[in-house]
């Protein structure tokens, strides 16, 4: 897997006395959509955890280009150019949108253009600038934790349910969103339940069940198989649609 | 995403809402004029004022560590009061040292010794502060029972430590000629030393409340509060902070601790445990992690104390804990808690 950004080998994570990730292997291509799919449960979310050194894996090997990080401490991974967003988005809800995005500009100032560019894709953000984080409405949330994670060039983000909970035109608009950030040849690994978001954004997937890698391949080969798609999830795109 | 598609709203708070949240900064000043009407005597109540305010900052001083180590760090630190303690004793010994300057009526001279007194105060606790958070604190990160049981053990060798350091009696501590006595004020008399400790516990306050509002290490620190986690996955080490911000709570239980000797004339091993007490109720009533529901806290519980002492001083004893039972009737998580997302 030469053009792999990251690569995922035999990874194990237990949480507490629950082995939760068995034998984890998949890759995500560089400057593409990775989708991660599967039922609730099926440790989607433990995968992005133990990529980012929040959970540890108990054993395996996770290389960010070319360099294993598994030993690596959760702010290491991040300097290396990892960004997260959480599935709950982690928005300090007590600070303003500006401090929130203040702090995620480690680098220092932030770039002009890019900040500019940012408040077009997603507008609450320039609207809501000096307004408590905490008063923002969920979908607002949720692009300001996206617009934190992309406030400086990173090489992969990992961005965990965007869709959850929100309003069917903000997942549009969501989606929207993400695909002018796939333009510019961001890597993105993201997890998602909502398929039709799924098979709009994502270039290869792998498909997670009870803690497993049960599928992995094209994003459109499995959005084209409705017996697939049911067989690994239990749900088609059409029935979704 | 264009504008049409999310409309940015922001529903504003209700007028109600704001006056919930503007509430807990009109109870210093209720309090005090409702101690005016229950003192009748304005000179009198002046005097209980300006004791209440200072006595509460001391406390303030002391509590404001504790409340953001707990906010940042999760750790229930019983062994805080060491740190005032051990800060009282250092400063009594510089104090000691420097006798050629505290018995001098000069003022600068005065003020120069009581200075390098806290200095040395907050140096010696900040430092003992390092090695308390990485000997004893951060091998319990997460374990509240553990924190509990292996601090209380801290503050027990630090206070027997400073028995075999400075003996185990009452040492009598002498204020510097010029902080001695009091201004006159029509009939009031107000006690210089009381008007050192407000002015240095405001200047403390607005001084912490600039560092945490406008500088990137107060962000950092407000941010650790609320989601400790997601300050890591943003790509700082929380641990450093966390180091920073033990050593920082235990230099101003050290600057307390020199002030409260000064105040109390005495000072003992076991004065910082006795304080505790106070302090901790300060902390629940601000909500943990707020330094700004700390210093309401602190103010409310110097003023009832004093006004409770002269009004009714059966009942004095009891107010302080009577006022934490009614404001957490009111708002159980205290006065302005922060928000905690881990």
């Amino acid at each position: 897997m030469a053009d792999a950004l990251l690569t995922l080998e035999g990874v194990h994570t237990h949480i507490g006395p629950y082995h939760i990730l068995h034998e984890v292997s998949f890759a995500v291509p560089r400057g593409g959509v990775t989708m991660l799919l599967g039922r609730n449960g099926a440790g989607k979310s433990t995968t992005l955890r133990t990529i980012m050194g929040l959970w540890k894996a108990s054993r395996g090997t996770i290389t960010f280009d070319g360099r294993p990080i598994q030993a690596l401490a959760t702010p290491d991974i991040a300097r290396a150019g990892i960004a997260y967003v959480p599935e709950n988005m982690g928005i300090f809800a007590d600070l303003t949108v500006a401090e929130n995005m203040r702090l995620a500009a480690t680098g220092g100032p932030f770039d002009a253009r890019r900040l500019a560019w940012i408040k077009e894709l997603f507008p609450p953000i320039g609207t809501f600038w000096d307004k408590a984080a905490g008063t923002l409405s969920g979908g607002q949330k949720q692009m300001l934790s996206v617009a934190r994670a992309i406030i400086e060039p990173r090489r992969l983000i990992l961005i965990d349910e965007p869709s959850k909970g929100l309003a069917p035109a903000i997942i549009g608009a969501m989606t929207a969103a993400l695909k002018q950030l796939k333009d510019t040849d961001t890597t993105i690994l993201l997890v998602e339940q909502n398929f039709a978001m799924a098979s709009a954004l994502g270039d290869t997937v792998a498909v997670m069940d009870d803690g497993r890698i049960v599928h992995a391949g094209a994003m459109a080969e499995l959005a084209a198989d409705a017996s697939l798609q049911e067989k690994l999830m239990g749900l088609s795109l059409e029935v979704h649609q | 995403m264009s504008e049409t598609a999310i409309r940015p709203r922001l529903v504003g708070p209700t007028a109600m809402e704001r006056l919930g949240k503007a509430a807990p900064l009109l109870l210093a000043p209720v309090l005090a004029l409702a101690g005016l009407a229950a003192i009748g005597n304005p000179s009198v109540w002046l005097t209980l004022t300006v004791a209440g305010l200072a006595m509460g900052l001391m406390i303030f001083i002391m509590a404001s560590g504790l409340t953001v180590i707990f906010g940042l760090m999760d750790v229930i630190n019983f062994g805080h009061g060491a740190f005032v303690s051990v800060g009282a004793f250092v400063g009594f010994t510089v104090l000691a040292w420097l006798s050629g300057w505290t018995q001098n009526p000069a003022v600068v001279l005065n003020l120069a010794a009581v200075f390098l007194a806290i200095l040395a105060s907050m140096a010696v606790t900040g430092a003992l502060g390092l090695a308390f958070e990485r000997v004893i604190v951060k091998p319990v990160y997460g374990h509240h029972l553990k924190q509990i049981l292996v601090t209380m053990g801290g503050l027990i060798v630090a206070q027997q430590l400073i028995h075999v350091i400075w003996g185990p009696d009452a040492i009598h501590v002498a204020r510097p000629p010029s902080l001695q006595g009091s201004f006159i004020v029509g009939e009031a008399a107000i006690e210089k030393y009381r008007m050192l400790a407000v002015a240095i516990g405001l200047v403390l306050f607005l001084a912490m409340r600039h560092v945490l509002r406008a500088t990137k290490l107060g962000l950092l620190v407000r941010a650790g509060v609320e989601n400790g986690e997601m300050v890591e996955a943003l790509g700082y080490r929380i641990n450093r902070l966390f180091l920073l911000v033990f050593m920082a709570g235990s230099a101003l239980a050290g600057l307390g601790g020199i002030m409260w000797g000064l105040y109390q004339e005495t000072i003992t091993a076991h004065m910082g445990s006795e304080i505790m007490v106070l302090v901790f109720v300060v902390v629940i009533i601000g909500g943990l992690g707020s330094i700004e529901g700390c210093f309401i806290g602190a103010l409310l519980v110097g003023l009832l104390a004093n006004y409770m002492a002269f009004l009714a001083p059966k009942v004095a004893l009891v107010s302080t804990i009577a006022l934490m039972v009614a404001i957490l009737m009111w708002r159980p998580q205290g006065l302005y808690p922060v928000v905690k997302a881990k």
